[in-house]
């Protein structure tokens, strides 16, 4: 891994010989990869922690006395171990280890919501979450009779503390679930604070760090959430891994999510009881080499640190605000004041941002189009569709400049003034 | 050269900016209407049918440059035509009247006008890709 030059930031252009992904081409043009907030690229450590485990340790944890069970084990405990220390965890067993962050959020609605919440309470989420925290609360009011509040952001996209303060006091909320950043806008939510305020009336707190965690600071001790949900493939580690951090206090409490294999200590044709945290959690083999890929993830992103990944995104989304603003007929989303992820959403009148993609797809650069699954939110801005660009630690001026080069290229073919 | 700077993407994009058959038909025979979940693109195609013929026909949509071209290329082949002839058309008929190759990432965007034509029609539901 490369040094870093001395001010604000990383070497992204070194850091990119880490990821061999970069070695590729797009239709002749180097890749320029700004679709991180859907799925990061993944470095050799990673691919290689991966790759390593199935060529010389592979074998299912936990079930056996040989050698290859023995380290497949504690490669595997390892990475829940990693992923505590980067969260601040006070113990790996507070580290549940899932396919994503829409899956840690499910293991809190069935296991956490279905015995906890009852018909009339109450569940305070915002307009800015994306479906993976607006869904399985669905589920819950369908199945149980909740009802859910959904905190509204102001015209520039923050949100209206003063709405979510005022829910709070409601009697019969039980759980106030709420992203860290928005995946649209980039608005970085005051968490510790609205964790604070929950706390202090006994509600219930989940915090999805799905765009959080790849990008921020995190210490769940400073934060005092209960939950928190992450994405392993949003912060370079493999696909199909992800990880729920909750207190162990509560996961003590809580019923299983799901029924099986590696879950129990004891199964009788009567009833079972339950295997120790964080197993508990984790029925049937689970995804032994992605979970150890993420804790080669975590490694990369903890030898950076993580403050200077925020800086580096920071300088960078300065950098293109100010270059795409120059773009004739641009339309951008987001805060203009106040913390904010590297993540840009903008339109063109004239141009449906499907057709806009495709044409920086042409100049190798990956963005994505849509209503990236945050569809509440776009409704309140009312936003149909947007072209996003989203930036990671490998990700520089010049990747920003090739960006701005095709969607002049955009207004050229689209004839706009 | 870049497909987006063609003749024949000028093509579409005057029929994008210009779309024909646009709007709605007061006392139509069969509206219909569907999108894309995956993208959010949306066409309602409203006919009238006279002796086994399409014989009127307006469109309405909101999308990308290839779904609404697609769509208001299609009202201009299918009218005045045969319903049995209209039943008979393939992904082929579309793609080929568009003039520019449709990557598959872009197929639904293409068929999307036909889809609701033939559910219209017909009520055929698949997508004429996967026909």
């Amino acid at each position: 891994m490369q040094e870093t030059r001395p001010v604000g930031g990383l070497d992204a252009k070194a850091l990119r010989t880490d990821f061999p992904i970069f070695r590729r081409e797009v239709h002749g043009r180097r890749l320029v990869y700004l679709d991180n907030a859907a799925t990061s690229q993944r470095p050799q450590a990673v691919i290689d922690a991966v790759r390593q485990f199935y060529e010389c340790s592979n074998a299912n944890i936990h079930r056996a006395v040989h050698t290859l069970s023995h380290e497949a084990t504690v490669a595997y405990e390892e990475a829940h171990k990693k992923v505590a220390r980067f969260v601040g965890a006070r113990s790996w067993r507070e580290i549940i280890f899932v396919r994503n962050a829409t899956e840690a959020m499910n293991l809190v609605a069935h296991a956490w919501g279905l015995w906890n919440l009852r018909e009339g309470d109450e569940v305070v989420l915002t307009i800015m979450e994306h479906h993976s925290n607006i869904v399985p609360w669905h589920f819950l009011r369908k199945l149980r009779g909740i009802r859910l509040h959904f905190v509204d952001v102001d015209d520039s996209g923050q949100l209206r503390l003063d709405q979510y303060y005022d829910l709070l006091e409601r009697p019969r909320v039980r759980l106030a679930a709420f992203t860290m950043a928005s995946n649209v806008l980039g608005t970085v939510n005051p968490v510790q604070e609205m964790v604070r305020a929950a706390r202090e009336r006994g509600i219930v707190t989940l915090v999805d760090a799905a765009q959080g965690a790849p990008h921020l600071p995190i210490d769940v001790q400073t934060l005092g959430c209960d939950f928190l949900a992450a994405s392993g493939h949003k912060m370079l580690g493999p696909t199909g891994s992800g990880f729920l951090y909750a207190r162990e206090e509560i996961l003590q409490t809580m019923e299983p999510f799901l029924y099986g294999g590696d879950m129990i200590s004891k199964v009788t044709t009567e009833g079972a009881e339950w295997n120790e945290l964080p197993w508990k959690y984790e029925a049937g083999t689970p995804h032994i080499a992605g979970g150890i890929g993420l804790g080669a993830a975590v490694d990369y992103l903890m030898h950076l640190g993580m403050d200077r990944v925020y800086e580096h995104e920071r300088h960078l989304l300065a950098y293109a605000l100010e270059r795409l603003q120059s773009i004739p007929g641009i339309r951008l989303y987001g805060p203009e004041e106040g913390p904010r992820l590297g993540v840009v959403s903008f339109t063109f009148e004239k141009a449906h941002p499907h057709d806009v993609a495709h044409i920086l797809d042409e100049h190798g650069v990956a963005v994505r189009s849509g209503h990236h699954c945050a569809q509440p939110l776009m409704k309140r801005l009312g936003m149909d569709n947007t072209v996003r660009a989203s930036l990671y630690i490998y990700n520089d001026e010049a990747d920003v400049d090739a960006l701005v080069e095709a969607l002049q290229k955009v207004v050229r073919i689209f004839k706009i003034r | 050269m870049s497909l987006y700077e063609s003749e024949a993407y000028e093509y579409l994009l005057d029929h994008y900016e210009n779309p024909r058959n646009y709007g709605t038909l007061e006392d139509a025979d069969i509206s219909y209407e569907e999108g894309n979940p995956a993208c959010g693109d949306v066409i309602r195609i409203d006919l009238r049918t006279r002796e086994g013929r399409i014989a009127d026909i307006r469109f309405y949509g909101k999308g990308c440059v290839i779904s609404q071209a697609a769509a208001s290329i299609l009202t201009e082949l299918v009218k005045g035509k045969a319903l049995e002839e209209v039943q008979q058309m393939t992904k082929d008929d579309v793609l080929q009247a568009l003039g520019i190759p449709i990557s598959a990432m872009r197929l639904k965007c293409a068929l999307l006008g036909l889809k609701v034509l033939k559910a219209g029609l017909y009520g055929i539901h698949r997508w004429p890709d996967e026909e």
